[in-house]
């Protein structure tokens, strides 16, 4: 029989679960792009790499402390963002759209390639970069290492919360600078590019200086969120495919593209939902409900969900749950 | 999260199939001949770190060679196993040196590099990745000797059948884009599309190929007719934006992609004929479906071309490209030129799968995806919305895929025709065939 309790725990889990707190952060620096500014960036996982090869190269390699190793990762995607902007944010939309893509894919290839395997570790990726992070965990103060600590489904060791709380407290920074930019001038200089770029370039306002400096901070975002990303796991190239920018796409459009909290609950109803889902339809083929299903092909069905998901939201309700219909990112 | 198996890009292995069955019938020798059981793993149990390598005599795997691992005051030997196959657990990261005995080799054969002294030698580091990788492919320097002559030609001939294969997609994907406006990411799946029912018929029912392909083709071309029909015409009736649209088509292309996988699995798989009798031009090899596979791409773009030029259906298409609004005005019927353009975009994309099915070799789930942005990065180059110049974009990107590998490392070569896709952009962002005013 299906396990009901251990589903529902185990969907609950995804509420707090880092794995969604770096989705919501990735999510929320495409908010700034696609969302507030416009800008159609495919190029997120690229991002979020940069991030998290920047941290574990920098630990690894160089075996830098924890700021420094973050300032690596925050350094490269800001860079990433200048190589990108330059050549395509006088260009229009959908240019962009394909040089972030290619630049994406780009990077994952140089991160995959055995030519640098000995810096990137190839197609194995890379491990062992967690000490420096682990060892600033306060919570070792009170509790063993093993120690198991929470209540309910919520149950974990203190590196698994220092996890949760680091990043968790990095999305709440991270949406409190959001609301307070898009509240300041600067924020509505933003907003009006997307909604009329040669009306902003008539009030006298650098169109092009503007969009870069949004560019870099949405690309800051999603390399902080690829650094939250390999905490709980190893830095493996095959996770930043394209794919992976599609899924916080949908996690975007979902919660609402031109909004700060959007992004954020748009993940946990995401990752909730698609634990929930794809626990169900595992259990669902061992107890022999779907005997037309293998256990592989059940996994796959979260991408056609997805899939699915992304064409329904944005032909349905392209404001997202949260967002507002006058204020839809695609006017054009 | 579980992310789908990795996707390597495929590289291409002409005659793969036929080196397995050789390795087979090589390794079934060596048994019969009752080899001594070789040690071919040592002390892997025992250690966290691991060094491993292929001992492979002109693309055979030889067996019994010993190999001496050492380093920081550790040493361990190790012979190769059957499949030339041989590991060590080492104690610690480091450098190592992995000596191959040669006296062990089979008798009148040496480890030649003319670069290195000690070819047999091999100083290795063990990494972050806790283990290294150590082959000898003895035999690899006859290849080398192959002249650079040759090795231009050969990837000059391969670059144009990549180019041919690829412009069919392009000038489908482009074709779309300039009569609808939509970057049609679910192109990718058109193109996997053909090879699948290429598959389903020729292969899995057991048809001829002859009746396989035009079947394959019509139903790709009814596949590209359905997309317009159910999906791309209504959302155009509903006043949906040309972003919205792009998006929706990024759903649909992950949507369908994995249904793909649902029905075929993750495996790669043969059509009939992938693996033909080579022919031979001079120093390297050409096989009859790469020939036919030239053949077919250049008389059907040369069908394309005469389509767009002379007939009046092509110059209509043209138009509607040009400016749909005008062309309406003057009476052209705009939503049949656009579902003409679908039928023909899913044929011909349909095609390209079948072609680049035989050139990868093999069919799969992601065939199409794995080329799509090769796919944007010509239409880009050439000129968005311009047939023409998806034709050039396809054929220089191509062209630069192989015969970058000259000089790159072959599992980046797709990297090289990404980078050229942002440099052109950067100096000419209409495309070569473009117009200005297009970029907006």
């Amino acid at each position: 029989m299906i396990d009901w309790i251990l589903l529902f725990s185990n969907a609950a889990q995804e509420i707090i679960s880092p794995t969604t707190a770096a989705y919501a952060l990735a999510a929320l620096g495409l908010a700034i792009h696609f969302g507030f500014t416009g800008l159609l960036n495919f190029g997120q996982a690229g991002f979020m790499m940069l991030g998290a090869y920047g941290f574990a190269i920098a630990t690894l390699t160089f075996d830098w402390p924890v700021w420094a190793a973050i300032l690596t990762g925050v350094v490269a995607s800001i860079v990433f963002a200048l190589i990108l902007g330059i050549p395509t944010l006088r260009l229009r939309a959908d240019y962009l759209a394909i040089v972030t893509i290619a630049a994406a894919e780009i990077v994952r290839l140089l991160f995959t390639t055995n030519t640098f395997e000995p810096v990137t570790g190839s197609a194995n990726g890379l491990q062992g970069y967690k000490g420096g992070f682990e060892a600033l965990n306060p919570l070792l103060l009170f509790f063993g290492e093993n120690d198991l600590i929470g209540f309910g489904p919520w149950v974990y060791n203190p590196y698994d919360w220092w996890v949760r709380i680091f990043g968790w407290s990095l999305v709440a920074l991270a949406a409190f600078i959001t609301w307070r930019l898009f509240k300041s001038p600067w924020g509505r200089v933003i907003k009006g590019i997307r909604e009329d770029e040669d009306a902003v370039r008539a009030l006298g306002k650098n169109v092009y200086f503007y969009k870069m400096q949004s560019l870099v901070i949405g690309g800051v975002f999603g390399a902080l969120a690829g650094m939250i990303f390999i905490l709980p796991r190893a830095v493996v190239p095959s996770n930043y495919q394209t794919s992976l920018t599609f899924f916080i796409y949908a996690i975007l459009l979902l919660g609402g593209a031109a909004t700060v909290f959007g992004p954020i609950i748009g993940s946990v109803i995401f990752w909730v939902l698609l634990s929930f889902f794809s626990g169900f339809i595992a259990r669902a083929v061992e107890v022999g409900w779907l005997p037309f299903l293998s256990n592989v092909q059940a996994g796959q069905l979260r991408f056609i969900l997805v899939g699915v998901a992304i064409m329904l939201i944005v032909i349905y309700r392209p404001q997202g749950i949260f967002g507002n219909r006058k204020e839809l990112a695609f006017v054009k | 999260m579980a992310h789908a198996a990795s996707r390597p890009f495929t590289r291409r292995a002409p005659r793969r199939f036929a080196a397995v069955i050789l390795a087979g019938i090589v390794s079934a020798l060596s048994l019969s001949m009752a080899a001594p059981a070789a040690a071919d793993e040592v002390g892997l149990d025992e250690y966290d770190f691991k060094i491993s390598g292929l001992v492979e005599l002109a693309d055979e795997p030889l067996a019994d060679v010993l190999l001496v691992v050492e380093g920081g005051g550790f040493r361990v030997e190790v012979e190769s196993g059957e499949d030339g196959r041989w590991a060590v657990g080492v104690p610690e990261k480091g450098d190592f040196t992995v000596t191959l005995d040669e006296n062990t080799l089979p008798e009148g054969i040496a480890v030649i590099d003319p670069e290195d002294e000690t070819p047999n030698v091999r100083e290795i580091t063990v990494g972050q990745s806790g283990s290294a990788v150590a082959n000898f492919f003895i035999g690899q320097g006859e290849r080398n000797t192959v002249s650079l002559f040759d090795q231009v030609v050969e990837r000059l001939f391969n670059g144009l059948n990549f180019g041919l294969l690829l412009a069919l997609a392009a000038i489908g994907l482009s074709l779309v884009f300039g009569t609808t406006g939509l970057s049609n990411f679910a192109h990718a799946e058109l193109v996997t599309f053909g090879g699948l029912m290429t598959l389903l018929f020729g292969v899995v029912l057991g048809w001829p190929i002859w009746i396989a392909i035009p079947i394959a083709l019509i139903l790709s071309a009814g596949l590209g007719y359905v997309n317009d029909a159910a999906l791309w015409k209504p959302l155009r009736r509903k006043g949906v934006g040309l972003i919205p649209m792009m998006i929706v088509s990024i759903g649909l292309s992950l949507a369908v992609r994995y249904i793909f996988q649902l029905f075929v699995g993750g495996d790669t798989q043969q059509l009939p004929g992938a693996t033909d009798t080579t022919l031979s031009i001079g120093a390297f090899g050409l096989s009859w479906t790469d020939v036919a596979s030239m053949a077919i791409s250049v008389i059907v773009l040369l069908g394309v071309a005469y389509f767009l030029l002379r007939t009046r259906i092509g110059k209509a298409t043209r138009a509607v490209s040009d400016n749909p609004a005008l062309a309406a005005a003057s009476g052209i019927d705009v939503d049949r030129v656009i579902r003409v353009v679908w039928v023909m975009a899913g044929a011909l994309a349909g095609l390209s799968g079948i072609l680049w099915a035989y050139f990868r070799p093999g069919v799969s789930w992601d065939m199409g995806f794995q080329i799509l942005l090769l796919t944007f990065a010509a239409v880009t180059l050439g000129g968005l919305g311009t047939a023409f110049g998806a034709l050039v974009g396809a054929l220089i990107v191509g062209l630069f895929v192989e015969i970058s590998t000259l000089v790159i490392p072959s599992d980046m070569k797709y990297v090289g025709a990404l980078v050229i896709l942002i440099l052109v952009l950067l100096v000419r962002p209409q495309g070569i065939l473009g117009r200005k005013e297009r970029i907006g």
